[in-house]
């Protein structure tokens, strides 16, 4: 225990990072990001690595595609409006099938939105970053030694894979302090031989571009594409369960969503109700196999959520509606409190709202 | 299972937050989970800030403290705010040099301490904070030497030692009133 220390969340991202092999971070300040890049600002020039601040998120994120092309480890962090600026970008990454690291520490909206936690960016996360089909991994921590495992674990993923990983944290994640050991083994870095690293006449030129004006050709890119999205889908599912064995019924949340519902789940299993977690650790690809197997045994699902019901939606079609799927959550900032999930937990124990 | 809710509240600029990294530090060094969780509003010095710590000796669930165990109060604004959230035989610590009025609740204790006063007095004007962080562990976990200089020397970077005997001395100081 003696080598933990209390980080941030936004630090432990940072310094995760940074043992990851990242030397190159971009980025513009907003709130409740801002630590990520303060990190990056006093340590990259004592290792060697780049810390830039970008005149604005889209600069930022179209010098990661610059850096990813060249086949080293990038990232960019912003809280969600700088996120809708980075949109295009995280388009052309995909497009390229180019591997970054992009953290989205999440603010209330839409608009400029207030600067308190919320979650309202799922939807974007998973299913509508940008134009074009394309998706990114999406990794939710819901303390702050994940938020550093989940940032190693991440660039692994976008290196395997060839495309960008999201860490869709929010406000709380961020700010928060909590022990975090970062005792990590890093793999050796993955072969780019795409990169464009200069070719010293022995090769022929790597070109990294996603424009293809052959409409056969661009099919075929995205038929590609989506193999090895089937293959994330099938092999990169993570989740936590939390007392599902005998429950009867099922919460599911994720980030600090999940922490405010295991408070309800355990005062909830004091008054004798029988109710369960799933956690979603990835949100695409979306665990759909723990949402099946509790759709055979509990009466209700309660999605407990920081927005007006966004991750409710693939719950559904996980547990493919065979039994109510409920919504329980706050908006624009502001963060449901365990009394509140008890209420709905005790309501569904009621059967009163099937 | 044993799980201590605390929340720190005051102006900035009165080290709300570092007496919160203090708190938790303590709890860490002692093998306990822990988590501190500030406001992070626009607040800076001379607007409100407030802190959450909570520490236990099973895993934190929520970071989200609303009905604290112990409320350490240093302004007013602070006390009218969360002085009904504190839990039924909860503990309030009051800077009663800066808050002229009783706590109203009659079923949680008490503790009124004089901190900037005392502060002041002693020549250690910025730490009235310590002195009612001594205070609070006098009261709840006693007060060691060994455990709170463990958690100072976490808080408190090596560049700044020399503040470490001044914050100890402040915390003795709140301790002992």
């Amino acid at each position: 225990m003696s080598d933990k220390v209390l980080m941030k969340g936004n630090e432990a991202i940072a310094e995760a990072a940074i043992i990851a092999g990242c030397r190159h971070y971009f980025g513009y300040p907003i709130t409740p990001q801002t630590e990520v890049a303060a990190y990056m600002a006093k340590k990259m020039p004592k290792i060697g690595g780049t810390f830039l601040q970008a005149e604005s998120e889209i600069a930022a994120i179209n010098m990661v595609y610059g850096v990813s092309s060249t086949g080293k480890r990038v990232m960019t962090s912003s809280s969600s409006p700088g996120i809708s600026l980075k949109g295009e970008g995280i388009s052309y990454l995909a497009g390229a099938d180019l591997p970054a690291l992009l953290i989205n520490v999440q603010r209330g909206g839409p608009g400029l939105g207030g600067i308190q936690p919320s979650q309202s960016d799922y939807f974007q996360a998973t299913k509508g970053t940008a134009h074009g089909d394309f998706h990114m991994i999406v990794l939710a921590p819901c303390s702050v030694q994940e938020m550093a495992d989940l940032t190693v674990k991440g660039f692994d993923l976008a290196d395997k894979y060839r495309m960008t990983t999201m860490i869709l944290a929010d406000g709380t994640m961020g700010q928060m302090m909590e022990p975090v050991s970062l005792d990590y083994e890093i793999a050796p870095p993955v072969e780019k031989p795409w990169a464009t690293t200069g070719t010293k006449m022995e090769r022929k030129h790597n070109i990294v571009n996603s424009l293809s004006l052959v409409p056969e050709e661009l099919e075929k890119l995205n038929f590609e594409r989506y193999e090895r999205y089937k293959k994330i889908e099938e092999t990169e599912c993570m989740y936590e369960e939390y007392m599902m064995e005998d429950a009867e019924i099922c919460v599911t949340a994720f980030g600090i969503a999940a922490r405010v519902s295991k408070n309800a789940i355990n005062e909830a299993r004091k008054q004798g109700i029988k109710v369960g977690l799933i956690r979603p650790i990835t949100l695409w690809p979306f665990p759909k196999a723990p949402y099946k197997a509790a759709a055979e045994k509990v009466k209700e699902v309660i999605s407990v959520e920081l927005n007006m019901g966004q991750m409710i939606e693939d719950v559904k079609l996980a547990t493919e509606c065979k039994v109510p799927v409920t919504l329980c959550n706050r908006a624009g900032g502001m963060i449901p409190s365990p009394e509140q999930v008890l209420e709905a937990i005790k309501k569904a124990a009621k059967g009163g709202t099937k | 299972m044993n799980t201590t809710s605390m929340l720190i509240a005051g102006f900035g600029g009165q080290g709300i937050l570092f007496t919160g990294k203090f708190l938790a530090y303590k709890g860490l060094v002692e093998d306990k989970e822990v988590s501190w969780l500030p406001s992070y509003g626009p607040e800076m010095r001379g607007g409100t800030a407030s802190c959450s710590v909570i520490t236990s000796d099973t895993p934190v669930g929520s970071p989200i403290v609303s009905s604290p165990d112990i409320l350490i109060a240093m302004n007013l604004p602070s006390l009218d705010k969360y002085e009904d959230s504190v839990v039924p035989g909860g503990k309030i610590f009051v800077d009663s040099t800066l808050i002229d009025r009783k706590v109203k609740r009659t079923d949680v204790d008490v503790y009124y301490i004089p901190a900037t006063q005392l502060a002041s007095d002693n020549d250690m004007p910025t730490l009235a904070n310590m002195i009612i962080a001594g205070k609070v562990l006098a009261v709840t976990d006693g007060f060691s030497d060994e455990s709170v200089n463990a958690a100072l020397k976490k808080v408190i970077s090596a560049k700044r030692a020399d503040m470490l005997e001044t914050n100890l001395r402040a915390m003795t100081i709140g301790a002992e009133n």
